[in-house]
């Protein structure tokens, strides 16, 4: 059974712009928000996730983007650095609930941008991680001195893919779900170096968030508007479950970027 | 060349992050040289590299670090030099460093300044205030200055040796008098070419022995062609040159006849007695009384000369400096933007002149004799060549050579 943290949208909301999708014009439906979060978690539940839940806190809207709460892996948790001050209030908030449900807390320098598990993400027992937008190189170093396991850095270069969360989704079977447009030439090479089996998106369905999908052994949750994708995932025996997004694309997030693992793999086998 | 130096940490070969940086590098139009590399052995184990880059101006590098760091390339704080006071008036401090005729660096306040000029045997005058670096000789040091000692926070970058094959210094450079002479010549005709077309600025150093070998016609036409931008030379190539002039017999020889004359013993004390009464070389081509000559054509040319005193002149002439170091500092004046120096039969006021150069000045070293050859090409500048020949008859094909580079160049011309 996989363990989420998710945090209800109680006062999710559009009250900045921090990326090419934020529009404040533009603002989320609150009611419909709170459905499209519900209806993820009951898919999540109803596919034998255990999931937590952190307190929403009044003008953190986007705390309800859990994968940027930082990365756990095994008993260890990598808070997050967050690059824009609107979302450094949350990282307080994360690490207490991580600390008090047993995870040992390890804190990059202050000056290390990094996004969590938006933008770090395990493939085997190697983790990708991007940089530019919000992460920086500089953290995906630290990150592999704590955990001792080898860091893919690839640079992100479609400002709208500002995560690695929003164009790459590794899978069990050891290949992953990419849209390669997002990442510049040494990016893709790097990783079609590493990953044999890659699933290309089309960039119409990249740009509904395709990529940003939960995977959970042979389940993949993910956001409507991927009718290509979810073919090829078919023939490749995963079943698919798609959820409407819409007020969460708003903010630039969908499906993954709403859960984070805990924890995303279990502890390196040389870990120190 | 201004350069710094990064280091890079990490899975930089699994994430392609060195070749990256390096190709970026080049990119930019900068260039690297990786001092240190570590490749991790194990997999989860991280790799290290040390790379310094170099950019052709302050700016551009400054805007490829900055690239650099965001792909994690960490910029090595440098040393800065260390400095000592002057003790005394025309004396630098113990452990002084010495300057290379090659393009210097000094790291002053974390940050790269360059030395000028590029002059070997000096020392380094830093002005913090200014933030300015000049190599200076003994007699421009006053007591309390601030010199460069020892050699931390120096950079030197050495001149690249040429890799295009079709340059004469790339087949070029041991003296030899079985060279194949007219390729080296027709190679230099397109050096002087490139000079001229590009607002590089030709050197000329010559000696008397333009005019006793009858190469002063020769010199008078590359000066009219626009070849010649600066002149030096003592006392005696002027007074040669005047006196053929004025009385067509440089040495008791008459050139035209081929003959002795009598009393052509004192007529190069006339010419002198001419100039002087004239006031100087210009005043006297002003006034008519020189109407042809090197000398003569430097003036309506506006070529610029420097004729620097000796202890066996007579004379001199009125145009010669006799303090050996205001002649010095004359031509030190007059070198910047010099691309090509030419030195023709004079071997110590060649030698003088090539301490003054900076590394990258191509040279050519022409005398009938090989140990003056031999040595002024054997000094460690990269870009020398030398023939042993007579100077008239180099300089007659030289001018044959750049007639017809012109001609080739007007019919390729025509037919475009």
């Amino acid at each position: 059974m996989r363990e989420l943290l998710l945090c209800p949208p109680d006062h999710y909301g559009i009250e900045y712009e921090i990326n090419p999708w934020m529009s404040r014009a533009r603002g989320a439906e609150a009611a419909l928000a709170q459905k499209q979060w519900k209806d993820l978690r009951a898919t999540l539940s109803k596919l034998d996730c255990k999931i937590e839940l952190v307190t929403p806190q009044p003008k953190l809207p986007d705390m309800v983007f859990t994968a940027n709460a930082g990365l756990a892996v095994g008993k260890k948790f990598i808070p997050s650095n967050f690059r824009h001050k609107e979302r450094a209030g949350e990282a307080p908030h994360f690490s207490r609930w991580m600390e008090e449900h047993g995870y040992q807390i390890s804190w990059l320098p202050e000056d290390y941008y990094f996004e969590g598990e938006g933008d770090a993400l395990f493939v085997g027992d190697a983790l990708f991680c991007g940089y530019k937008f919000r992460s920086d190189i500089k953290s995906h170093r630290a990150v592999a001195d704590i955990l001792g396991c080898l860091v893919v850095s690839v640079e992100l270069v479609d400002p709208r893919f500002y995560h690695l969360d929003t164009c790459f989704c590794p899978l069990p079977d050891g290949g992953a779900v990419w849209f390669p447009a997002a990442f510049d030439e040494y990016g893709q090479r790097a990783i079609r170096e590493h990953i044999p089996e890659l699933v290309d998106v089309v960039p119409e369905e990249a740009a509904h968030f395709s990529c940003n999908a939960i995977v959970l052994e042979r389940d993949i949750v993910l956001p409507e508007g991927a009718p290509k994708l979810m073919t090829t995932l078919r023939e490749r025996g995963y079943r698919c479950h798609e959820l409407p997004m819409t007020e969460f694309l708003k903010a630039g997030g969908a499906c993954k970027c709403l859960t984070m693992f805990l924890p995303q793999r279990g502890a390196m086998p040389n870990a120190h | 060349m201004f350069s710094e130096t990064v280091e890079l940490r990490g899975h930089i070969i699994d994430s392609l992050i060195l070749p990256k940086v390096l190709d970026e590098i080049l990119r930019a139009g900068g260039t690297f040289k990786i001092h240190q590399i570590k490749i991790g052995q194990q997999r989860v184990d991280q790799s290290f590299a040390r790379i310094e880059v170099s950019g052709p101006t302050h700016e551009t590098l400054d805007e490829l670090v900055l690239r650099l760091r965001q792909h994690g390339a960490e910029v090595v704080e440098k040393a800065d030099v260390q400095l000592a006071s002057a003790p005394a008036d025309g004396v630098f401090p113990a452990n002084f460093y010495v300057t290379t005729n090659q393009q210097t660096f000094i790291t002053l306040d974390g940050k790269e300044i360059e030395v000028r000029p590029a002059i070997m045997d000096s020392a380094i005058a830093v002005d913090s205030a200014s933030q300015r670096a000049t190599a200076v000789k003994f007699y421009e040091v006053r007591k309390g200055v601030k010199i460069v000692v020892g050699h931390q926070g120096i950079r030197v970058a050495p001149i690249q040796r040429s890799t295009a094959r079709t340059e004469v210094f790339e087949f070029m450079s041991n003296v030899s008098i079985e060279q194949p002479k007219s390729a080296v010549i027709r190679e230099m005709a397109r050096e002087f070419k490139r000079a001229r077309e590009t607002g590089g600025k030709i050197l000329v150093v010559t000696g008397p022995a333009v005019v006793h070998t009858g190469g002063a016609e020769h010199l008078e036409r590359l000066i009219e062609w626009g070849y010649v931008d600066l002149l030096f030379a003592g006392n005696a190539l002027a007074m040669r040159d005047i006196e053929n002039v004025l009385f067509g017999q440089p040495r008791r020889m008459n050139l035209d006849r081929g003959s002795l004359d009598d009393e052509g013993h004192e007529n190069h004390i006339r010419a002198i007695n001419a100039m002087r009464e004239a006031g100087s070389i210009a005043r006297a081509v002003e006034i008519g009384v020189l109407q042809r000559g090197i000398m003569c054509s430097c003036v309506r040319h506006g070529v610029e000369f420097v004729l620097a005193g000796s202890i066996r002149d007579d004379g001199p002439l009125p145009d010669v400096i006799t303090d050996a170091i205001e002649a010095q500092k004359a031509m030190r004046e007059k070198i910047t933007g010099v691309t090509i120096a030419l030195m023709m039969g004079t071997m110590l006021h060649s030698l003088a002149v090539e301490n003054l150069l900076p590394a990258n000045v191509k040279t050519f070293c022409i005398d009938i004799n090989p140990v003056s050859v031999s040595k002024l090409t054997e000094r460690g500048r990269f870009q020398a060549v030398g023939l042993v020949t007579d100077v008239e008859a180099f300089l007659r094909e030289l001018t044959d050579c750049l007639v017809k580079l012109d001609a080739t160049t007007a019919r390729d011309g025509a037919k475009t």
